[in-house]
């Protein structure tokens, strides 16, 4: 086995499913990042593929269109040398035929080791793991989570900052209807950041504060100090729901401009989950500046997902 | 002729009569016989040591489904429900396939629930179809038998056309029972706004979507000084507003179901279907206000809003899913649960499921005076029970309460002195 990197923690990973960060501990978070840490090597090997997942069967469950983290998950699967295979379903009413559960049940009678789920409503990969008999991966549903995401956020940045404790995570954006963001202030709550939010009023949800997260009233409060700035991607209305006026506005007033930044500590990170509307909640000479390490976020996306792969198959 | 029966050393608790003694009760020929009136031939004794003898329960607020969806639940076994949870009357709401709010279906309600176990009360549609636009025939429906009027789920949105209905059905005495729901607010929610949703990342429903409407319906019932009744109170904002418009003299009744002082929006968790309804599970300080409204007299009545839904339906993605859940087999054990905290007493609780919603919709019932058709129910509030998808009577399972373990539950129901549920088969060994 030549992915057979040393674990240094004796953590038992017991994880079957990983539905959300809410569902692991800080001891669970550390393992999974020191073996996703682990396995970065590999992407970087001229023949990047090792036999640790040979013979597992990988189905890919997308019921929302998504690029990277698509991408993302099959590239960390072939490294492992699964099988992988891709379906797209869609999940508007207009198009009801079988329910997902029937579909969920016909891939499980094909034993699939893993189903990776992304889908528009919330709870639907908890949901999912009540029909099938394999683990379960969420990669992103409804407004509720996206754990790979959270994850690899925390990987980069732990690998830029030598640690997560103590620091000053800022979130600048629509948390409202981000499960990035929700994975993101419980997983670096967890692990002793500090996380700040802030964002318009119509875009910050109740009880924000139950997971761990301050909101501030300004954004020079919640810029101030930081160690990481992350914004989030913008949508002007959803589904009817008149969220903002103009993004010129919002560009104006919650947008990160080099002058924000300046207000942040001279280290501190860019970050953004993609995909970034350019001008609008990110500047772009910000985006591409020396700080912004969002092509590193899509790095350790890979390694991170290969971890979650090599976890939840049992191994530790 | 019915049969005559003698209930022996039950606790008769009569509130509207003034009655709460320990005694035995005589059904002469389906009615409650009077003080001289001697037991006949015949008459079969059942002793219900230990069980009270109350009027018979009135559940004002059900949807039984038929016509249009009785692969979820009919008449004959929403009423069947209904005797197993002690109810001897439910008041049905009009949103069904086509909507009750004509004459025709009036009818067709009326015939199917001669099979029924229950007496069943159609509520008639405030709009045509309940789209909000037009009024339906309030007089002939009220000729065909409906006892109020309701465009339940379907919140009238248009205020002047509530108020028209207010004015309208007083001319027939019929209530008008206001699903009290600002739908804007709560467009894309699923379930209540708050801490819970956030975390389980569904989209939200803010308290003030119901207590927006709630405070538009009082301002009407006491601008046309014609009476409103609000269903399935939930929030504590509404109830402010409900105890202090009662306070002034507005003509204003309310009810609220056993869920909304049993669960709270943390019942989500997991994306429980069978936690999904509308209104909302809220949050604690609104179950506790609840509770508070139930023993102050801010609220009348509780009402399951029983409303079966087929697997189809619930095991579905938690946004999908249908809003509602089943009740008439649970009521009586959650309402009884106050009962022995001490949050309310028994004859409270006796108004609250039989008295006061005879009251409110102007039927018979709520009384075991001399004289009157022998509905009554006999409940054991002792008595311990699993609630499981196999004892379920409904026709539907989509119940929170399943798995719950829980005490006091109707053990006989009668209507005109006819037994419509014995759960110890006490009335059949005696026939035999």
């Amino acid at each position: 086995m030549n992915s057979g990197k040393t674990m240094t923690t004796g953590c038992h990973f017991s994880h079957k499913h990983i539905l959300g960060i809410e569902h692991l501990s800080a001891e669970h978070i550390d393992h999974i990042l020191q073996t996703a840490e682990s396995f970065k090597e590999i992407s970087g090997r001229s023949i990047k593929k090792v036999p640790t997942l040979r013979g597992r069967t990988i189905v890919n469950l997308f019921f929302e269109p998504s690029t990277r983290t698509r991408l993302s998950f099959e590239i960390a699967a072939k490294r492992m040398s699964a099988d992988t295979f891709n379906i797209s379903a869609s999940t508007s009413s207009a198009t009801k035929g079988e329910t997902l559960i029937d579909t969920a049940r016909n891939i499980s009678a094909m034993h699939p080791d893993i189903i990776i789920i992304r889908h528009s409503c919330s709870g639907t990969p908890e949901m999912l793991t009540r029909y099938v008999r394999a683990s379960v991966i969420n990669a992103g549903d409804g407004t509720h989570e996206h754990p790979s995401q959270g994850l690899l956020d925390m990987m980069t940045v732990r690998e830029h900052k030598g640690r997560l404790d103590g620091l000053k995570v800022t979130i600048i954006g629509d948390i409202l209807h981000s499960r990035v963001a929700h994975s993101d202030i419980i997983g670096f709550t967890r692990m002793g950041s500090r996380v700040f939010v802030y964002g318009p009023a119509t875009l910050i949800p109740v009880g924000l504060e139950k997971l761990g997260a301050v909101v501030c009233g300004s954004l020079e409060e919640a810029v101030r100090d930081a160690d990481v700035v992350m914004t989030l991607r913008i949508q002007k209305e959803r589904q009817s729901d008149p969220l903002l006026p103009t993004f010129r506005e919002y560009a104006q007033n919650y947008g990160v401009t080099r002058e924000v930044m300046a207000l942040a500590r001279n280290d501190a990170l860019v970050m953004h989950p993609g995909p970034i509307n350019r001008g609008v909640e990110l500047m772009p000479d910000v985006a591409d500046s020396s700080q912004s390490v969002i092509l590193d976020q899509a790095t350790n996306g890979v390694a991170v997902r290969m971890a979650l792969l090599y976890l939840v198959m049992g191994n530790t | 002729m019915s049969q005559s029966w003698l209930l022996k050393n039950g606790r008769i608790i009569d509130p509207r009569n003034g009655v709460d003694r320990q005694g035995d009760l005589l059904v002469v020929n389906g009615a409650v016989a009077g003080p001289g009136e001697a037991a006949t031939d015949g008459v079969r004794e059942i002793d219900v040591q230990g069980c009270w003898i109350v009027p018979g329960l009135i559940d004002m607020h059900v949807h039984l489904r038929e016509p249009g969806e009785e692969y979820k639940e009919d008449i004959v076994s929403g009423t069947r429900a209904a005797a197993a949870g002690g109810f001897t009357a439910v008041a049905c709401m009009p949103n069904t396939r086509p909507v009750n709010d004509g004459m025709a279906v009036t009818i067709l309600i009326l015939q199917r629930a001669r099979d029924g176990f229950a007496r069943v009360y159609p509520v008639g549609a405030i709009s045509k179809s309940s789209r909000g636009e037009s009024l339906a025939e309030f007089a002939d429906m009220k000729a065909a038998g409906v006892v109020a009027l309701s465009d339940d789920g379907r919140p009238v949105r248009d205020s002047q056309l509530m108020r028209r209905a207010l004015e309208y059905a007083g001319d027939y005495d019929l209530r008008v029972i206001s699903h009290s729901e600002e739908k804007a607010l709560g467009r894309h929610g699923v379930m209540n706004e708050g801490a819970v949703s956030t975390r389980l990342g569904l989209m939200g429903i803010p308290t003030a979507a119901e207590s927006i409407m709630v405070y538009r319906d009082i301002a009407l019932a006491e601008y046309t000084g014609r009476p409103v009744h609000i269903a399935h109170v939930s929030t504590i904002m509404s109830l402010d507003l409900i105890r202090a418009a009662k306070a002034r003299g507005v003509r204003v009744t309310a009810e609220t179901a056993p869920h909304y002082f049993t669960l709270t929006d943390e019942a989500v968790a997991g994306y429980n279907t069978n936690a999904k309804m509308n209104p909302p599970l809220r949050s604690e300080p609104d179950r506790l206000a609840v509770c508070e409204a139930l023993a102050d007299g801010t609220l009348d009545a509780v009402a399951t809003d029983h409303a079966p839904h087929s697997t189809l339906e619930k095991e579905v993605e938690f946004d999908l899913a249908a809003n509602g859940i089943i009740g008439l087999e649970t009521s009586v054990p959650l309402t009884l649960a106050l009962v022995r905290q001490g949050l309310i007493d028994e004859k409270r609780f006796v108004e609250l499921l039989s008295v006061n919603p005879a009251g409110i919709l102007g039927v018979a019932g709520g009384s075991l005076a001399a004289g009157v058709p022998a509905d009554l129910t006999i409940i054991d509030p002792a008595l311990e029970f699993d609630y499981t998808q196999d004892t379920v009577v409904s026709r539907s399972r989509n119940s929170p309460f399943l798995g719950w373990r829980l005490q006091g539950r109707a053990v006989l129901t009668m209507v005109d002195g006819r037994v419509m549920y014995d759960l110890h088969q006490r009335c059949e060994q005696h026939s035999s």
